[in-house]
């Protein structure tokens, strides 16, 4: 059974901790017991540090009765995806490699999180260093779709977006680096956000293909997502890749409504492959919006047809240098035996690493390799250009373009796993956002005709995220897909 | 038969920041406590991003132009990568196809040789490319045979290096230990490296072979050495010395040539005990470091403006610092290369006594000789140095004045040295008068005292003056001595002149 305080908006959440009417104490409590009720079944998390959640709340609760300041979060629990550093908590990214490693510092993301007063609830499971769209990828166990256990719920972050389906926490935070947040969101029937590339600080976030990789929030609603990304946003120093520009108020200006809005709608979105219930769910949506008076026009991303070969080429060439530095030499995973250094090298990353990071290292070490690059790396790099330059015509004609999240609704555990192509197919449509560096966010917009979640997703141009939230809260406002609660829930 | 010697240098310089490439880790030179100037950053921990060293770039910038390199309006960072334990993230950030400086050069002065007859030569060593990069860590290995853990110092890794690549333009090994003391010279005159080679400050590899010349006037090339990790100029000439014996026995023996089969490029060591070179990589296959543009960093721009103003504020380079003293000051060459040669602010201290004495020859004698022979026994360096440079200055003055002789200088020299000594406090330009004052070392300009010490003299000295009568001019400087011990002070151009007159009035 789920607990009264877990099923409430973050919105009403907030308003009864600043209330008083409600302490952390308590609330963590709830979503602690939420957890150990349902994630012996889910597996949404690999760590979880009880002591040190409720210690948190503890001292907002104290700062709060003391009167003092606190941040727009105080009190708020949030699980976090294990791929970002938290000082003195286990950081493996769901592998055996880094199985006991304990980072010394906080991610500027966690440091923000703190800084807002939030209670840092526990460590997501996820598809190992964040490579693969089911959660299968886990080193240590899947994770499973809340709304159908025997299903995936998509990946990599698939923790994290379960955590707040299940209501085992109101927030989480994951990575999207070729949609993975915004495919389990989908998946999962929350709303997840994949912002800017440089909107927010990817210090600390342990990393998979640094030019695409990017944190965000997944929350119930889209007012959940808005103050999460608000309190994360932000340039940091640490980071030469985050970008200087003020952070709106989103949260503020979510629920205005945007006048005459222009919706782009892809054509190559709605293409073969398209899973009819799935499609049937998208259009429904596109009429909401037509019915709350946005225009709807057709445009052409003519090379999105390449987008999943370019973005196999450059994250795997980019994680096949980013991964090199788990060598059993200074921490991680060292294989027992060997006689040499070489064998070191390759017993310790052999035993270390799972078959799809070390498919994807291969794959990135040949196409870096000397006569090589230039035909692959080199060539999906001006690939990549071309496909921001679609989103950048797209984007002179309309403000947001939508489309679905995923071709289909979720699949069955093992259904693709001796299958990485067509695993790869099912980011087809959230991958280009990436590779465009766009803000991309995915909402529930309807379910299949055995419950499961469809997701609706929404883009816009670079630092658009307020129009984003704003697209997608009038939408929200219209239906009640977002409300809806997994069968195991009730 | 005979063979040119082609050579080329990579010598990697530690620039000189208080801080590492890509983090706020300190570069202080501390083999005793390893891994205590780390970070996430520069271990490499899962997560830690690079943020580039502003400060470490314009000193980068700064020795690119002084090697009068080209600035890249837009550079960027690539990962080289490659597996070692001493590089925690399995790949080094450096610049591969789009370094930040390009085509300079460095002219390098080689002296006449005496013993060989070999004249003066000077030549241009072409810069091909200054990149930048971080510094790998310090592998321990143990070395008492048995078989102990290796160890790994990281306190090194991320120090900013420039690495700077020379076309095959060097001709001899002395050309080649001679260009490396000019680029010391250089860096340290820029005030951007310490250029300290027991510390690892100044790294050189140094690329060999023969071009060996055919009867029919064509050359063939021997096969390429590359001589690893040379850590002192002195073993950078040996090493090239024994490989071009090498290479030239072995061409002889087996005719290879570079590109046949057994003619590939090869990597060695240095070993100096032996004075000999060693294989290190027999068959050099092209390494692939599958170098990519590093996705953490962001491309630096350079505008001309910015050039501009990092070379306002860059010191005057020696070679042109040698020049202009030689024309400016009216030095030998010789003497302009002492003094250049010995540093930046040796060369501030020689035109500090300038400053004051207005006398670059004179100033110039006695820096290369006295200062630099007081410095050495003191084992000092110039800014330790007691004698400040307008102390020395007003005391040449005072030569130059007439007030007192050299000889008289260097008595005060010497008694304001050994007072600093007892006292370890800088002499002042007043305690000069004070001590010409107390031992009466002034010129004496009393025309009676020296006539009446020439009559006493000359009256004692009746062997001295037939001698100068009878042609031996050396016996008169017997005479002034007398004369000058007499009066103590006395010009001895005026009282040599007197006694001259005085002889022939006897």
């Amino acid at each position: 059974m789920l607990s009264p305080i877990a099923s409430l908006s973050l919105s009403t959440l907030i308003e009864k901790l600043q209330s008083a009417e409600l302490r952390s104490v308590d609330l963590t409590t709830a979503f602690m017991d939420s957890i150990a009720d349902h994630d012996a079944r889910l597996g949404a998390f690999v760590h979880l540090d009880r002591d040190v959640a409720l210690q948190q709340a503890a001292d907002v609760d104290a700062k709060r009765d003391a009167g003092e300041s606190q941040g727009p979060l105080a009190g708020i629990p949030v699980a976090v995806k294990d791929v970002l550093c938290m000082k003195g908590q286990p950081a493996t990214c769901a592998s055996r490699m880094l199985k006991g490693f304990v980072p010394p510092y906080d991610a500027t993301v966690i440091a923000k999180l703190k800084q807002a007063g939030a209670v840092v609830i526990g460590r997501t499971n996820m598809d190992e260093f964040a490579m693969g769209s089911s959660g299968e990828n886990s080193a240590f166990h899947p994770t499973r779709n809340p709304w159908d256990t025997e299903r995936i719920p998509g990946g990599s972050s698939s923790g994290s977006a379960v955590a707040v389906a299940a209501r085992m926490a109101p927030l989480s935070l994951g990575s999207d680096t070729g949609g993975s947040i915004r495919q389990p969101a989908g998946l999962c029937g929350i709303v997840g956000m994949k912002p800017t590339y440089g909107r927010v600080s990817r210090y600390g976030l342990i990393a998979y293909a640094s030019s695409l990789d990017q944190v965000g929030p997944f929350a119930t609603d889209v007012t959940g997502a808005a103050l999460l990304l608000e309190a994360i946003a932000g340039h940091d120093p640490l980071d030469s890749t985050s970008v200087n520009k003020p952070v709106p108020e989103y949260s503020k200006t979510v629920d205005h409504p945007l006048a005459g809005l222009k919706i782009g709608v892809p054509v190559e979105h709605f293409a073969e492959g398209l899973a009819p219930d799935v499609e049937k769910a998208v259009r429904a949506a596109l009429e909401v919006y037509k019915s709350l008076g946005a225009e709807l026009k057709e445009v052409h991303l003519p090379h999105s047809k390449y987008a999943v070969a370019t973005y196999y080429l450059i994250a795997t060439s980019e994680a096949s240098s980013n991964l090199a530095r788990y060598d059993g030499v200074h921490y991680g995973h060292r294989a027992e035996k060997f006689d040499s250094l070489g064998e070191m090298y390759e017993a310790s990353r052999g035993e270390g690493f799972g078959d799809e990071v070390k498919r994807r290292i291969m794959l990135g070490v040949f196409a870096l390799s000397a006569g090589y690059a230039d035909k692959y790396y080199t060539k999906a790099l001006q690939v990549r250009r071309l496909i921001r330059g679609d989103f950048d015509s797209a984007f002179r004609e309309v403000d947001v373009i939508a489309g679905p999240v995923t071709p289909t609704a979720a699949f069955k555990l093992g259904e693709k796993t001796s299958d990485p192509l067509s695993m790869y197919l099912s980011d087809i449509y959230t991958i280009s956002a990436n590779l465009a560096g766009l803000p991309g966010m995915s909402i529930p917009c309807g379910f299949t005709a055995e419950g499961l979640p469809i997701g609706l997703q929404l883009q816009a141009a670079p630092f658009e995220e307020e129009r984003l939230f704003r697209a997608a809260r009038m939408y929200e406002r219209e239906t009640d897909w977002h409300t809806r609660l997994p069968p195991m829930a009730h | 038969m005979s063979y040119d010697v082609i050579i080329g240098l990579e010598v990697h310089v530690q620039l000189q920041t208080q801080t590492k490439i890509f983090c706020g880790c300190s570069t202080m030179f501390n083999p005793d406590h390893p891994n205590v100037q780390t970070c996430p950053v520069c271990l490499g921990l899962p997560g830690a991003l690079p943020v580039l060293n502003g400060h470490g770039f314009r000193l980068a910038v700064k020795t690119a132009l002084g090697l009068n390199c080209q600035i890249a309006p837009y550079t960027k960072w690539d990962r080289k990568q490659y597996f070692y334990p001493d590089l925690p993230k399995g790949y080094q950030i450096s610049q591969f196809d789009l370094p930040f400086s390009h085509d300079g050069h460095v002219d390098v002065e080689i002296a006449a040789d005496a013993k060989s007859g070999k004249a003066a030569s000077s030549r241009r060593v072409r810069i091909l490319r200054a990149h930048m990069e971080e510094d790998a860590g310090k592998n321990m290995h143990d070395e008492s045979g048995h078989g102990r853990d290796s160890k790994v110092d990281l306190n090194r890794a991320g120090t900013p290096l420039v690495e700077i690549v020379t076309e095959p333009d060097l001709r001899s090994s002395e050309e080649a230990r001679r260009f490396l003391e000019e680029l010391k010279l250089l860096l340290t005159y820029l005030d951007v490296s310490d250029c300290n080679m027991q510390e690892g400050s100044l790294r050189c590899d140094a690329n060999v072979n023969l071009h060996v010349h055919q009867p029919d006037g064509s050359k063939v090339a021997t096969p390429i050495v590359e001589v690893k990790n040379l850590n002192s100029f002195r073993f950078t000439e040996q090493a090239i010395e024994h490989e071009i014996a090498r290479q030239w026995k072995w061409f002889q023996e087996t005719g290879i040539k570079l590109g046949d089969k057994g003619g590939y490029k090869s990597t060695r060591g240095y070993n100096p005990d032996r004075g000999e070179t060693y294989i290190l990589r027999e068959k050099e296959e092209a390494a692939d470091y599958r170098y990519f543009p590093d996705p953490d960093l962001v491309p630096v721009l350079m505008s001309e403006s910015q050039v501009a103003e990092i070379r306002r504020e860059m010191p005057e380079a020696p070679a042109l610092r040698r020049t202009r003293f030689e024309s400016e000051y009216q030095l030998t060459g010789y003497d302009a290369a002492v003094i250049i040669d010995q540093g930046r602010e040796f060369a501030d201290y020689f035109e500090g006594v300038v400053k004051s004495c207005k006398d670059g020859k004179q100033a110039a004698n006695w820096i290369t000789q006295d200062v630099l022979r007081e410095i050495k026994q003191r084992e000092q360096t110039i800014a330790e140095f007691a004698v400040r440079p307008e102390v020395l200055g007003a005391l040449l003055d005072r030569i130059n004045q007439k007030q007192i002789t050299i000889k008289s200088a260097r008595e005060v020299f010497g008694e304001l040295l050994s007072e600093s000594d007892e006292q370890s406090a800088a002499p002042s330009v007043s305690r000069i008068d004070e001590i010409v004052a107390a031992k009466g070392l002034g010129i004496v300009e009393d025309a009676g005292a020296i006539d009446a010490a020439i009559a006493a003299v000359l009256g004692r000295s009746a062997k001295a003056i037939a001698d100068f009568r009878g042609g031996n001019e050396k016996a008169i400087g017997a005479l002034i001595g007398q004369v000058m011990k007499a009066v103590k002070g006395a010009d001895p151009q005026t009282v040599k002149e007197k006694i001259i007159a005085a002889m022939s009035q006897l």
